[in-house]
């Protein structure tokens, strides 16, 4: 009997839940982790382990198989040449979901969902971010240090202009 | 129409409501930095879990 294993519906009509389940699948494919709520990850889970069963099948009919689910070819090229030989040996279980704090809106409980093996990605990744972050932070401080001497300068000339004014007509300024 | 017979006390109010309360979480201590954090969960505060699932924590905050 399989009864109670209906999985999850997630609050949304069959079109709109596997719409956003290959969006999912296909993020997770790409970007090696994602953040989510704990049941949402949950519910990819067995989708993202059958494409990555697609993908080391690696034959042609696995391939278009996977093509139309994954929503970009770049997914699918990304899933057979790099993202299923990593598994190789290892027989499902291929992805990691750690519960990680509370969305502030609405409480919900999240978590990430990522691909084993993906901590080199990932540590790559999260120093781009961090080298980006730090080439903003100097653009932002140089601009406010900019904007500052400009608004001296105009000061300055204000100051100036008006010192002209008050002496040519002292009724106006008062 | 039934209606109560007695009066209902403040007591007797009191008296039920004697067992509603909340219980505290059970928490566990992180292994990296020792501060107490939800079980099964990443430490919100080193960003942790398990030796080495990093999260991006604000350090200059």
């Amino acid at each position: 009997m399989r009864h109670r294993v209906a999985g999850y519906k997630l609050g949304r009509t069959t079109s709109h839940r596997r719409a956003m389940l290959r969006n999912m699948v296909t993020s997770i494919i790409m970007e090696e982790r994602i953040e989510t709520t704990v049941i949402k990850a949950k519910a990819v889970r067995p989708s993202v382990e059958k494409m990555i069963t697609l993908g080391k099948k690696g034959d042609l009919a696995a391939r278009r198989q996977a093509a139309a689910y994954l929503m970009t070819g770049e997914a699918v090229t990304k899933l057979f040449d790099s993202v299923a030989p990593r598994f190789g040996d290892r027989e499902g279980g291929y992805t990691r979901i750690v519960r990680t704090a509370w969305r502030k809106g609405d409480g919900a409980e999240k978590a990430f969902i990522e691909l084993l093996g993906s901590e080199q990605v990932l540590d790559e990744k999260r120093q781009k971010r961090a080298e980006i972050r730090a080439k903003r932070a100097e653009e932002n401080r140089k601009a406010m240090e900019h904007a500052d001497q400009e608004a001296q300068a105009q000061k300055d000339m204000a100051a100036n202009e008006s010192e002209g004014k008050t002496d040519s007509n002292e009724n106006d300024s008062r | 129409m039934p209606n109560p017979k007695r009066r209902h006390s403040q007591k007797r109010t009191a008296t039920r409501r004697a067992h509603d309360f909340l219980s505290k979480h059970s928490l566990s201590e992180c292994p990296n930095c020792h501060e107490r954090k939800m079980p099964h969960r990443a430490c919100p505060k080193c960003g942790t879990y398990k030796g080495r699932e990093v999260l991006e924590v604000d350090d200059k905050s």
